[in-house]
């Protein structure tokens, strides 16, 4: 075997992975590996091995619920081929080893800077300079937008190249958020520093960043979570999905002008939020997962005051929502706005919502279940459009099968067991965890050294994927659009620069 | 048009009617209170992600807290996180709280700058800077807007344009590639003008203290005119302490 099939949560000796030379390497995961439509590159990284680099690569067989890893150890001064070339998921990732190592791809279609990471090889290159995409014209024009926007959002720059009012090109120009989070979860090392930092790398995600990185960190130790501890962190997860979605159709409404739509979902967002402050002290579930403990198991009052919740939600936001989607006005904006053909979904590597919307069966909850998603049997919700609507509609639809999860999940609450004690990481060990967040997969991977500290921390983020559909998605759209294009896709920018 | 006119009514009054007392609901990590029972000092100190709390004598210093909530779900006889959210202050050292005291923290009125409330108490227009944020204190700063919290009735506004703003609104611990943004943001504000730091990230540099990815000059540079603690804020602690901030004094 040239690659090691690992399922969700596995941890396995470093040792196991095959190492193979180079061209091999590429023509196992461009070629053998990535055959069908439920394969997927989930993560590709290299971190120093010794005086070299080695890349490992993640490939996700979703019909057999299991991970394809292979590595390859390269000499940073040799010029290579891309997989790019061949097939474009592996873009992005490779223009972040780029720009991490200096490794020089001979044939990558794109290789510009990332991030501009503190730690970056070529220190010349920084986020005032960015070699954006020209064209000589005298017709078409520029228009460059941020970093800082109009409205209370994260900072990224984005460069239309627009004939009058239709955008032709935009490049999207991230880094802005970058803090280092990576290196911080080497450099800190308290269990609680590191869970907080998982908290803190995407805020709209603080519950699916957190649930990946204690996955993986109990994986390593060898810890077996309760049903209590997986009840709640499924929950956790369900309950983000819930707010977000809400709170993303309400930013929708907002800019199309449908004022009304926005001040109601606004609204139901809150007592969802204010839910997770009931449950744990903070609106936005930080504080609530843990590793190896439950600080704040679902109790008989909590969950009968979810489905009270629930009730009320529900009644208000099917009125809205059908509103919202048969309203003349609101879909003379939504349909066929920002359209991503499920081709150009494939090509770009979309994963989430972004790749549901398009026809692309990607869920993790249904391909690589973890925590108490097996008992769910989750079926994705998917749409063929790929435009706003879709968007919207998914959102929609993922919202009330998360409330039927969250209804089943409560019915029978386990009891509190008093959990195992925590072990140490496994040595020379290799760990991934993937977690549907309601935004996308989210990839944690963690590589540990002779002691068990860690040596290399990966983090994956669905945005990285996703913002290049969005980038196609308003070609040839007006850019007054852009706004609405922007918002449906509601990726992260933390989340991607880290 | 009558489904709409229906849907506004199924709403009810959605609105917060009093900002200052509102009751928050749950288990609110608010203004810590430390007794002074005796307790293992060294292995508290240690819980503490991000070198919050100080010994000899115990305290919590909110600009650096987190609100993990750690401490006190250990030492629950030291340790106690209130639901009162009114913790923002313009004092740096009014954030940290000591043991044995159980005092409101507020604003030094001393530290107010006069034109502050001759010029912007009945109407104060903020321009938002997220510079390494994680979205969630951005959340909150739009949440303090929405139709709950309504923000607006006291002339309280977030504006597009830094030249139709009376002052910056910082969340995040400022990387190093938003700092020269920042900058430019800010000299672009007419005088006078005023700086908020919202959150701990933004005030202490929170989990991402000490990263090299940041660059917190910026801070050294001006004077801060209110911080606003919290993992992210709480929209109430934010409207409360810039009301504390503008209202006139008698
Ligand atoms: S709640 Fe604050 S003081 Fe207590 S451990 Fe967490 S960060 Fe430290």
């Amino acid at each position: 075997m040239n690659y090691t099939g690992i399922r969700n949560n596995e941890t396995i000796p470093i040792s196991t992975i095959p190492e193979l030379d180079y061209s091999s390497f590429l023509e196992l995961n461009v070629f053998t590996l990535l055959n069908t439509a439920g394969s997927h590159c989930v993560s590709y990284f290299g971190f120093p091995w010794f005086d070299k680099i080695k890349l490992i690569c993640c490939i996700a067989k979703d019909e057999q619920n299991s991970i394809c890893i292979s590595s390859s150890v390269i000499d940073m001064k040799q010029p290579l081929p891309s997989f790019s070339n061949y097939k474009l998921v592996f873009e992005k990732f490779e223009r972040e080893i780029h720009e991490n190592f200096g490794i020089n791809y001979t044939d990558h279609p794109w290789l510009k800077p990332v991030r501009f990471p503190f730690n970056r090889f070529d220190k010349s290159s920084n986020i005032a300079n960015y070699p954006f995409f020209k064209i000589e014209s005298e017709e078409l024009h520029e228009v460059g937008v941020g970093p800082i926007h109009a409205g209370i959002i994260e900072p990224g720059h984005f460069r239309f190249i627009c004939n009058g009012e239709q955008i032709l090109h935009l490049e999207i120009q991230l880094g802005y958020q970058h803090r280092g989070v990576e290196q911080l979860f080497l450099d800190k090392k308290k269990l609680l520093q590191r869970v907080v930092l998982a908290e803190n790398i995407a805020g709209d995600s603080a519950a699916g960043h957190t649930v990946a990185f204690v996955n993986l960190w109990e994986s390593l130790c060898k810890f077996q979570p309760g049903r209590d501890l997986q009840l709640s962190r499924t929950i956790a997860l369900e309950l983000e999905r819930i707010a977000v979605h809400t709170g993303d159709l309400s930013g929708m409404c907002t800019d199309v002008a449908y004022q009304l739509g926005s001040a109601v979902y606004g609204r139901l967002r809150t007592p969802v939020i204010n839910y997770f402050q009931k449950w744990c002290g903070n609106r936005l579930a930080k504080g609530l997962v843990r590793v190896g403990k439950n600080n704040y198991p679902i109790t008989q009052t909590l969950a009968d005051e979810l489905l009270v919740l629930f009730e009320e939600y529900e009644k208000d936001f099917e009125e809205i929502s059908e509103e919202l989607f048969s309203l003349p006005s609101t879909l003379a904006r939504f349909e066929k706005t920002g359209v991503v053909t499920t081709e150009q979904a494939a090509l770009v590597g979309t994963v989430g919502m972004s790749a549901r919307m398009s026809e692309l069966k990607r869920d993790i909850r249904f391909s690589h279940p973890h925590d108490l998603y097996p008992e769910l049997r989750h079926e994705p919700v998917l749409r063929n459009q790929g435009d706003v609507y879709s968007r919207g509609r998914i959102r929609k639809k993922e919202i009330d099968q998360s409330m039927g999860y969250i209804r089943e999940l409560i019915q029978n609450l386990p009891s509190v067991e008093a959990a195992d004690q925590l072990g140490n990481p496994i040595p020379n060990s290799f760990a991934i965890s993937l977690v549907e967040g309601w935004r996308g997969e989210i990839c944690h991977c963690a590589i540990t050294g002779d002691n068990g500290d860690l040596i290399h921390y990966k983090i994956k983020d669905p945005s990285f994927h996703n913002w290049l559909a969005m980038a196609l998605a308003v070609r040839n759209n007006e850019i007054s659009d852009f706004p609405i294009c922007n918002k449906s896709f509601d990726l992260s920018y933390c989340g991607h620069d880290l | 048009m009558f489904n709409n006119l229906k849907i506004v009514l199924h709403q009810g009054k959605q609105y917060i009617p009093d900002i200052a007392t509102a009751q928050v609901p749950g288990i609110f990590r608010g203004r810590p209170v430390i007794s002074t029972l005796n307790v293992d000092e060294a292995e508290l100190v240690e819980i503490c992600p991000t070198n919050a709390i100080s010994g000899n004598p115990l305290s919590i210093d909110l600009g650096r807290c987190v609100f993990c909530g750690e401490c006190a779900l250990a030492y629950p006889d030291k340790i106690k996180f209130t639901t009162d959210y009114k913790i923002a202050t313009n004092d740096r050292q009014k954030l940290i709280i000591a043991e044995g005291k159980d005092e409101p923290v507020d604003l030094n009125p001393e530290l107010i700058r006069k034109e502050i409330s001759s010029y912007f108490s009945g109407s104060l227009k903020l321009r938002q800077v997220c510079a390494g944020g994680d979205g969630s204190c951005e959340m909150e700063l739009n949440a303090c807007s929405n139709v709950n919290f309504d923000m607006g009735r006291f002339g309280i506004e977030f504006v597009a344009s830094p030249r139709h703003a009376d002052g910056v609104v910082i969340t995040g611990p400022i990387t190093s590639n938003m700092a020269q943004p920042l900058q430019i943001c800010y000299d672009a504000i007419p005088e006078p003008k005023i700086i908020i730091l919202a959150g701990t990230d933004a005030i202490s540099g929170g989990i991402f203290e000490g990263s090299p990815a940041l660059d917190r000059d910026f801070l050294r540079k001006y004077k801060i005119d209110l911080y606003v603690p919290g993992n992210p804020i709480h929209p109430l602690t934010f409207i409360n302490g810039v009301l504390q901030l503008i209202r006139k004094r008698i």
